[in-house]
C-alpha cells in the first residue's frame, strides 16, 4: 500500500516539478542579470495556449513545444522594451504583464475550451523503463521532462562557464561597471529576457500539453509567482533550482495523490499547500540570500549621460 | 504629436497639459485593442459602442458603474496608502476575500443584533481582516523573510482557498443544496442602498477613505514622515522615525480597505458569501492607483474609467463572444502606455 504511494508520489513530483523547474530557470536567467519579472504568470500563459492552439492545428505537439517557446520569447519583449527601454518600474510592468497574457491567452484559447489533444506521450526508454519500480520512476516521462536536467545544467553552463554568461552576470551586479568595461547591457538584458521567454514558454507548454492536456483559463494558477519564491529558494542557482523544483513538485504530487485516494482533508486546505510552502520557504531562507542577490537586482541601467 | 499638443503654449498649464497626455495615452491603448479585437476578427467599433451604451447611455448603467467604482476606489487605496513607502501591495484580491470572510462570520452569528450595531460590527470585521492579511506581509518584510510583493501574491490564492473551504465546506448554506455559499445575511446586515438603485453605504465609506487618505498625506505629522520614508529611508531612520511601524501600519491599513470592499460586496451586492465574490477587483484597484500616480482625484477618475471597461468586459461575453478576461488586454495596455511614458525619466 505505502509502496506505491510513494511511487505515485515520486513520479508526480517529477511531472508537476518540471514546468516549474522550466519556469524558475527563466526567472532566474532574467534576475540574473538584474531584471524581475513578475509577468513570467503571463508568458507561461501564452506558451500553455499557444503550444496548445499549435498541437490541435498541426497534431503535432512537437511543433507546439516549439511555438510555445518562441511565443514566449516575443512576448518577454514587450516586457524588455518596458523595463529597459523605457526603464519602467519592474514589479509593476510584470504584473501589466501578466495581466495582458491573461487575457490574450483567454482570447485566442476561447475557442477551445473543451478540446482534448493526445499531447505529449511518454516515452519508455528500452529496455530500462522495463525495471521494475525503477522503471516507472525514472524511466518513463514525455520528452520535457528528460530534457529539464540538461536544460538546467545548459543554464548553468552558459551562465557560469562562457563569456557572455560572465557579462550577464556582471551586469546583474553592477551595470555601470559592465558598460564601462565594453559591454553593451542593454542588448544583453534583452538577450537574457528572450531566453527567459523562451523557457517560460516551454513551461506553460508542459502543462497544457504533458500534464493537463488541456487548455483552461488560467490554467497555470500561480505557478510563475511560485518560481519566483523558488529562484530566491536556490539562491538564484540553475542547479540548486532543480532540488527546489522538485521540493515543490513533491507538495503538488502529495495533494493530488491525497485528494485521490480520498484522504479527509478539503482539497482547498490541500491546495494551500505549495502557495503556504512557498511563504515558510522564503521566510526560512531569509538569513542566506542577502549574500546570494544579484547586487542591482530591480534597479534599472540608467546609461551614462 | 500628442506632446506637440501639450507643449503648445494654450495649455501651458500644467494640470490641463497632464489631462491631455493622458486622454492621449488612454486614446493609443484604445487602439492598440482595436487592432487586436479586429485580428480576433470582432468588430471594435460595435464592441466599443456597446460597452459605452450599456455603461453610460442609461441612468441604471451609470448607476452600476459607479456601484463597482466602490470596492474600486477602496482597493485603490489599498495599494496607494503602502506605496507612499514604496510597498507593493498587490494582495488586494486576497485582503478583499479575508475582509468578506471575517464580515461574513460575524453576519451569520450574531442574527439578532440589531442593525445599528450588527452593521458597523461587520465593517469593523471586515476592515479588520483584510488588514491582519495585509499585516501578515508587512510583518514579514520587516523581518526581512519576503518582500511585501512576492508575499501579498502567494497570500491572494491562499485566501481565495480559504474562502472556498468555508463556502463548500462548513459554512455552506444546508437551505441550497447545490450551491457553494454561505447561508444569506440577515437583513440587518445588509447595507443600506439609496435612490432605488444599487450604491450602497459603501460609497461613503470609499468617499471618507479618500478624504482621509488626503487629509493624512497633506496636513498631518504621519503624512509627513511618510512623505520621509518615502524619500529617504535611512534618513528618515536616522531622524528617529521607525520605519517598521509604518510597514506594517500601512498594510494594516491598506489591506483594511480592501477587506471593507470585501465587506460592502457581500453585504450589499451577494447578500451571502460565495467563491464569485470579486472579478479580480483587488487587481483591478492595483492598477487604477498605479495610473493614478496615488493621487486621490485620479483615483477617482481611474476607478471611473475601469469600471466602465470592467463592466465592458461583462457586456462583450454576452453580446460579442469575448471572453470576459479579454478586457484584461485593455487594462494591460492602458498600465504598459503610463508605465511607458513614466519611466521615460530617471527617477
Amino acid at each position: 500500500m505505502i509502496g506505491p504511494f510513494l511511487i505515485s508520489i515520486f513520479s508526480g513530483a517529477i511531472h508537476s516539478g518540471t514546468p516549474l523547474l522550466y519556469a524558475t530557470l527563466s526567472e532566474a536567467v532574467g534576475e540574473r542579470t538584474g531584471i524581475v519579472n513578475l509577468g513570467l504568470e503571463g508568458v507561461m500563459l501564452i506558451g500553455a495556449v499557444v503550444g496548445f492552439t499549435t498541437t490541435v492545428q498541426t497534431g503535432n505537439p512537437f511543433l507546439g513545444v516549439l511555438a510555445a517557446a518562441l511565443a514566449g520569447g516575443l512576448f518577454n519583449m514587450v516586457f524588455g522594451f518596458l523595463v529597459i527601454t523605457r526603464r519602467a518600474n519592474q514589479l509593476a510592468s510584470g504584473l501589466a504583464l501578466m495581466f495582458c497574457g491573461v487575457g490574450l491567452s483567454a482570447m485566442i484559447g476561447a475557442s477551445l475550451i473543451g478540446s482534448r489533444i493526445e499531447g505529449l506521450n511518454e516515452i519508455q526508454i528500452p529496455l530500462l523503463s522495463g525495471i521494475p519500480v525503477i522503471g516507472r520512476m525514472f524511466f518513463n516521462y514525455d520528452i520535457l521532462v528528460y530534457s529539464a536536467i540538461p536544460v538546467a545544467v545548459l543554464v548553468w553552463w552558459l551562465m557560469f562557464r562562457t563569456r557572455w554568461g560572465l557579462s550577464l552576470r556582471a551586469i546583474g551586479e553592477n551595470p555601470t561597471a559592465t558598460f564601462a568595461a565594453g559591454k553593451n547591457p542593454h542588448r544583453l538584458q534583452y538577450q537574457a529576457l528572450f531566453i527567459a521567454g523562451i523557457l517560460g514558454g516551454i513551461a506553460g507548454a508542459h502543462l497544457s500539453l504533458a500534464i493537463a492536456k488541456t487548455w483552461a483559463e488560467w490554467m497555470t494558477a500561480g505557478r510563475g509567482f511560485v518560481a519566483v519564491a523558488l529562484v530566491i529558494f536556490s539562491k538564484w542557482h540553475p542547479i540548486r533550482a532543480i532540488a527546489g523544483s522538485l521540493l515543490f513538485g513533491g507538495a503538488i504530487s502529495l495533494q493530488l495523490q491525497m485528494q485521490a485516494r480520498g484522504v479527509p482533508v478539503s482539497s482547498f486546505l490541500l491546495d494551500m499547500l505549495p502557495y503556504v510552502l512557498s511563504l515558510v520557504v522564503l521566510a526560512i531562507w531569509s538569513g542566506a540570500r542577502r549574500h546570494a542577490a544579484p547586487g542591482s537586482l530591480g534597479r534599472v541601467f540608467q546609461g551614462t549621460e | 504629436m500628442i506632446k506637440a499638443i501639450s507643449e503648445m503654449a494654450f495649455f501651458r498649464n500644467r494640470r490641463m497639459a497632464g489631462l491631455i497626455r493622458f486622454v492621449g495615452l488612454f486614446a493609443l491603448a484604445l487602439m492598440i485593442f482595436a487592432a487586436v479585437l479586429l485580428v480576433f476578427g470582432k468588430n471594435p467599433i460595435r464592441a466599443y459602442w456597446d460597452i459605452f451604451s450599456a455603461t453610460l447611455g442609461s441612468s441604471y448603467g451609470i448607476s452600476e458603474v459607479l456601484v463597482r467604482m466602490i470596492p474600486l476606489i477602496l482597493t485603490a487605496l489599498a495599494v496607494a496608502l503602502p506605496s507612499r513607502i514604496w510597498l507593493i501591495n498587490v494582495g488586494g484580491e486576497g485582503q478583499l476575500f479575508i475582509g468578506a470572510l471575517f464580515a461574513t462570520w460575524g453576519a451569520v452569528n450574531f442574527t439578532n443584533l440589531p442593525a445599528w450595531l450588527l452593521l458597523p460590527s461587520i465593517g469593523i470585521l471586515g476592515f479588520l481582516g483584510g488588514g491582519l492579511w495585509g499585516a501578515i506581509s508587512g510583518f514579514m518584510r520587516v523581518r526581512g523573510w519576503a518582500s511585501e510583493t512576492i508575499s501579498t501574491l502567494l497570500m491572494n490564492y491562499v485566501a481565495i482557498l480559504l474562502v472556498n473551504f468555508f463556502v463548500f465546506g462548513p459554512w455552506k448554506d444546508p437551505e441550497s443544496a447545490n450551491y457553494p455559499q454561505s447561508a444569506p445575511f440577515p437583513d440587518a446586515a445588509i447595507l443600506p442602498s439609496f435612490f432605488g438603485t444599487r450604491i450602497h453605504l459603501g460609497a461613503v465609506l470609499a468617499i471618507v477613505g479618500l478624504i482621509l487618505f488626503y487629509f493624512v498625506l497633506s496636513r498631518t505629522r504621519w503624512g509627513l514622515e511618510m512623505r520621509a520614508i518615502g524619500v529617504n529611508q535611512e534618513a528618515a531612520r536616522r531622524n528617529g522615525i521607525s520605519t517598521s511601524r509604518y510597514i506594517i501600519l500601512l498594510m494594516l491599513i491598506g489591506g483594511g480597505m480592501a477587506g471593507l470592499a470585501g465587506m460592502g460586496e457581500v453585504s450589499a451586492i451577494h447578500g451571502q458569501l460565495r467563491p464569485s465574490l470579486s472579478p479580480g477587483l483587488g487587481y483591478t484597484g492595483f492598477l487604477i492607483s498605479w495610473m493614478a500616480g496615488g493621487h486621490p482625484i485620479g483615483i477617482v477618475a481611474a476607478a471611473f474609467l475601469l469600471s466602465v471597461i470592467t463592466s465592458g468586459g461583462d457586456i462583450l461575453q454576452m453580446t460579442h463572444r469575448i471572453p470576459a478576461a479579454g478586457v484584461h488586454i485593455l487594462m494591460a495596455l492602458i498600465l504598459f502606455v503610463v508605465l511607458a511614458r513614466r519611466g521615460g525619466k530617471p527617477r
